[in-house]
């Protein structure tokens, strides 16, 4: 009787601890902390600033756009698919008619339904100064991607009409950078977007939690996400600005954060000493001198080749620990209009023979560079490694440094009225749009956008044109591809090196996949105790 | 005594005026704007002026900082253009963290460097006094950013003793300088920003003391037959206004120029703050943290005046 009982009693302990390991293992959260290069939090209410990476942190994590970039594999580059939308098609006989079949079944954090009066909703609140819900910081953060857009009409609750300005086949790139948020949020707060700061909504894999200002931001998995394959496999991400990169190394290697972005080149052998995972991975990144093409000495072809002859890209790689590759494109080699750029040997004399014969010699360049800045690396000592090796090969230069926002400005300037011969400043080619068309054609120098140099073809402008209006894939991108192999031919930028977009990731972590982006998705990591 | 307290809080206004327009002046020279840092390069330029028009950015300088004063004067500090904030709250709290930690650092500091000061100035020559005086030269001599960094390798990283980042495990809302788990994060912030005061007013004490020491009373109150202790008790109340001087100005170094220790650690306090405003010419952040550090500073020099008067009767405030 004496041992049925302990028997039993033993049996009911066991019981008991069982109960308590799985009850504690089901009320812990895993949490995914991740340390940005960002000195803020971005802004969280649909509209991220603080560049791509605002973008990648608070803007595709809580809300979606029409389209939505693929973010699966790491061996092409990212191209947009369905998000939204299940489907988009030109209209055949009039290539301004867009038409937009929307998913069906989709709700917003908040309950909302999502149809085509939440879209028509939202395209107001950047495009319609009338509108209640028009705010003005969404419509010039989001502004780029509806600046194609003429109107927009409702066909049936789930059917969208676009109407563009003008033939714009690169629209589905434009409209997969533009957020959707819940215009039912907005409305509850009578359109104040500080009050749906408080609670935004949208329809993305994460859900808003919590905020500290300045400090983290903490989203929580939505279960009820319309794509099952990215509900998050943790139940909370913690996003922590850290703008130095020592702090986010040591914040790694202490165990205080899981995820660190662009750790510096110097501490990559620390990290994996310690064990951390270190992912790098082209993406559409460059880390050229965009040189002013119309005047000064760059306006000489011959100037602007030695300059790219000139450069031992190798000695930067090395330079950077090999978390960069040599650059002779704006674009990278896994995207489709890469086409076949010259391919510059690093060749000195030849670079100081071509200045000679180009009257150039020494050539006396001003250069404006920053002190840092988003995508620009280690600006400081790159800078000085070309300096190095330009003025080796004949020219004089100067560098400016200014910070980050002075060379924007300058950016936004124009090269013309800069008084720079050109200026180190990293883009982001993340399409055919802003890698090609925005960068080169005439209507887009200064300051209508990104052709800074004042770069002006007339053939390539009609390849543009020409591009923008043909709707067929393959015909687009051929292209695209032979307006891209004459723009480089002409070596209208010092072309340098392409950042590999180095991440530094605990041992804990599992099931990431770096994507050829700007943007990642991080839905599939694993944390494990 | 209250009178001069209330002329000095009076003479404070034109104090603030005049440094909030050089201020404002300063961020117009230089190159940039804040629209500029929050726009993508491919925003058509039609928006980027609405946006500089919304935010009044295309009004007259003068213009937009008579408004800025206006507001102000009603107690509206506006909102940061960056992030959209209002800045009285993101000011109020950015200080509330500061204060504090430069509170700790420097009182810290102070009650070490009378110690360490007085020690040497006792030993002068000796083997302590020299160890005293490397101290300060180093703590004078070394950057706080490498040491801050050295901080975090050898503790956070190496010995895994503090956490290397950050304002408490959840974040400043929730921090309690009472409770260890939150404590821990500030200590490394604390002992950075201590090492430079610490070692100023080492020297501080030393040189006084050394002085004081030698001055004819002294002999006077060994012929009386006091003891040691009481000796140097006499000595350092007669260094005390110099020494609460310069707490005064460490303190007011510290609240303002903490930016290299909190951008390292990552600690939410008016140094970050202020840099960030700078580097993004947010012009309402901007003003309104140099407004409340103004304020500030001219406060604790208040506060340090009143205090000298009070320890040395032979100063009269009138």
């Amino acid at each position: 009787m004496k041992s049925i009982k302990l028997r039993g009693v033993l049996a009911a302990a066991a019981l008991a601890v069982a109960a308590g390991a799985a009850g504690s293992a089901f009320a812990q959260e895993s949490v995914l902390r991740v340390a940005m290069t960002a000195a803020d939090i971005p802004d969280w209410t649909g509209a991220p600033d603080q560049g791509y990476e605002g973008m990648r942190f608070a803007g595709y994590t809580m809300y979606d756009a029409l389209g939505l970039w693929d973010l699966s594999s790491s061996d092409k580059a990212a191209d947009v698919i369905p998000g939204l939308a299940t489907s988009w098609e030109v209209d055949p006989t009039n290539n301004l008619l867009w038409t937009y079949h929307l998913r069906e079944g989709v709700t917003f954090h908040d309950g909302c339904a999502w149809n085509a009066d939440s879209a028509i909703w939202n395209f107001a609140r950047v495009m319609d100064q009338s509108a209640p819900q028009f705010n003005a910081r969404h419509a010039t953060q989001q502004g780029s991607g509806v600046v194609n857009v003429a109107s927009v009409a409702k066909i049936d609750d789930y059917t969208l009409q676009i109407t563009t300005k003008v033939p714009a086949s690169l629209l589905p790139y434009d409209l997969a950078m533009f957020l959707m948020i819940s215009n039912c949020g907005v409305e509850a707060v009578g359109n104040d977007y500080a009050k749906f700061g408080e609670k935004p909504a949208g329809t993305g894999p994460y859900k808003f939690d919590r905020l500290v200002p300045r400090e983290r931001m903490e989203l929580v998995k939505n279960d009820a996400y319309w794509n099952p394959d990215r509900v998050p496999k943790h139940d909370r991400l913690v996003l922590l600005p850290m703008p130095e990169a020592s702090t986010r190394a040591a914040a790694l290697m202490s165990g205080q954060v899981d995820f660190v972005e662009a750790p510096s080149p110097d501490t990559i052998p620390v990290l994996q000493g310690a064990g951390m995972q270190i992912i790098t991975v082209p993406y559409p990144h460059n880390w050229n001198y965009l040189l002013k093409v119309d005047s000064g000495p760059f306006a000489d072809i011959r100037v602007r080749q030695a300059a790219n002859m000139a450069i031992n890209r190798q000695d930067m790689v090395d330079m950077l620990q090999g978390v960069a590759v040599a650059g002779y494109n704006t674009l990278i080699e896994s995207q489709a209009w890469y086409g076949t750029p010259p391919m510059y040997e690093y060749d000195p004399d030849g670079a100081k023979a071509l200045l000679e014969e180009a009257g150039c010699m020494p050539c006396v360049v001003r250069i404006g560079i920053s002190t840092s800045g988003s995508g620009q690396m280690q600006p400081l000592p790159m800078n000085e490694l070309v300096k190095e090796q330009l003025d080796a090969a004949g020219f004089e230069v100067e560098l400016v440094p200014m910070d980050w926002n002075a060379l924007i400005g300058v950016f936004f300037q124009g090269a013309t009225a800069s008084g720079f011969d050109g200026i180190n400043f990293s883009m982001a080619p993340i399409d055919a749009s802003q890698g090609i068309i925005k960068k080169w054609m005439t209507e887009y120098a200064a300051p209508s956008c990104c052709n800074w140099g004042t770069y002006s073809s007339p053939k390539v402008d009609e390849l543009g044109k020409a591009a923008l209006a043909e709707f067929d894939q393959a015909k687009r991108d051929a292209l695209l591809t032979e307006m891209n192999n004459a723009v480089m031919a002409d070596a209208p930028e010092l072309f340098i090196v392409h950042d590999m977009n180095p991440r530094a990731l605990s041992p804990k972590l599992t099931g990431f996949v770096q994507a050829q982006s700007w943007f990642q998705d991080l839905t599939p990591i694993v944390v494990t105790p | 005594m209250w009178m001069y307290a209330l002329r000095r809080l009076v003479l404070t206004i034109p104090i603030l005026l005049g440094v909030t327009i050089i201020c404002f002046a300063l961020v117009q020279i230089a190159p940039g704007d804040p629209i500029t840092s929050l726009v993508r390069p491919d925003t058509p330029p039609e928006q980027i002026a609405a946006l500089r028009a919304y935010y009044g950015l295309d009004q007259p300088v003068v213009v937009q900082y008579l408004m800025w004063l206006w507001r102000v004067l009603g107690g509206n500090f506006g909102n940061s253009i960056a992030n959209n904030a209002p800045v009285a709250a993101e000011v109020m709290r950015a200080f509330a963290n500061t204060i504090v930690i430069a509170l700790i650092s420097v009182l810290f500091a102070f009650v070490v460097s009378l110690v360490l000061g007085t020690i040497a100035a006792i030993r002068q020559g000796g083997i302590v006094d020299r160890l005293v005086t490397a101290l300060a030269v180093f703590g004078i001599s070394v950057p706080t950013f490498w040491l801050a960094v050295v901080l975090v390798i050898i503790f956070a990283v190496n010995l895994n003793w503090l956490p290397a980042t950050g304002m408490g495990a959840s974040g400043s809302d929730s921090f309690n300088y009472f409770v260890w788990d939150d404590f821990k994060f500030a200590i490394m912030p604390i002992v950075a920003l201590a090492l430079p005061p610490l070692a100023i007013m080492t020297r501080t004490t030393r040189a006084s003391l050394s002085e004081i020491l030698n001055q004819d009373f002294i002999q006077t109150l060994r012929a009386k037959g006091l003891g040691g202790f009481q000796i140097i008790t006499h000595a350092i109340r007669n260094i005390m206004p110099a020494a609460i001087a310069m707490l005064g100005l460490q303190l007011g170094y510290l609240i303002g120029g903490s930016v290299l220790v909190e951008t390292v650690f990552t600690w939410p306090g008016t140094g970050a703050l202020l840099n960030k405003a700078i580097l993004t010419r947010d012009i309402p952040l901007l003003q309104g943290t140099i407004l409340v550090l103004a304020g500030a500073f001219v406060l604790i020099n208040l506060v340090v005046d009143l205090a000298q008067s009070l320890v040395d009767p032979r100063i009269k405030r009138s």
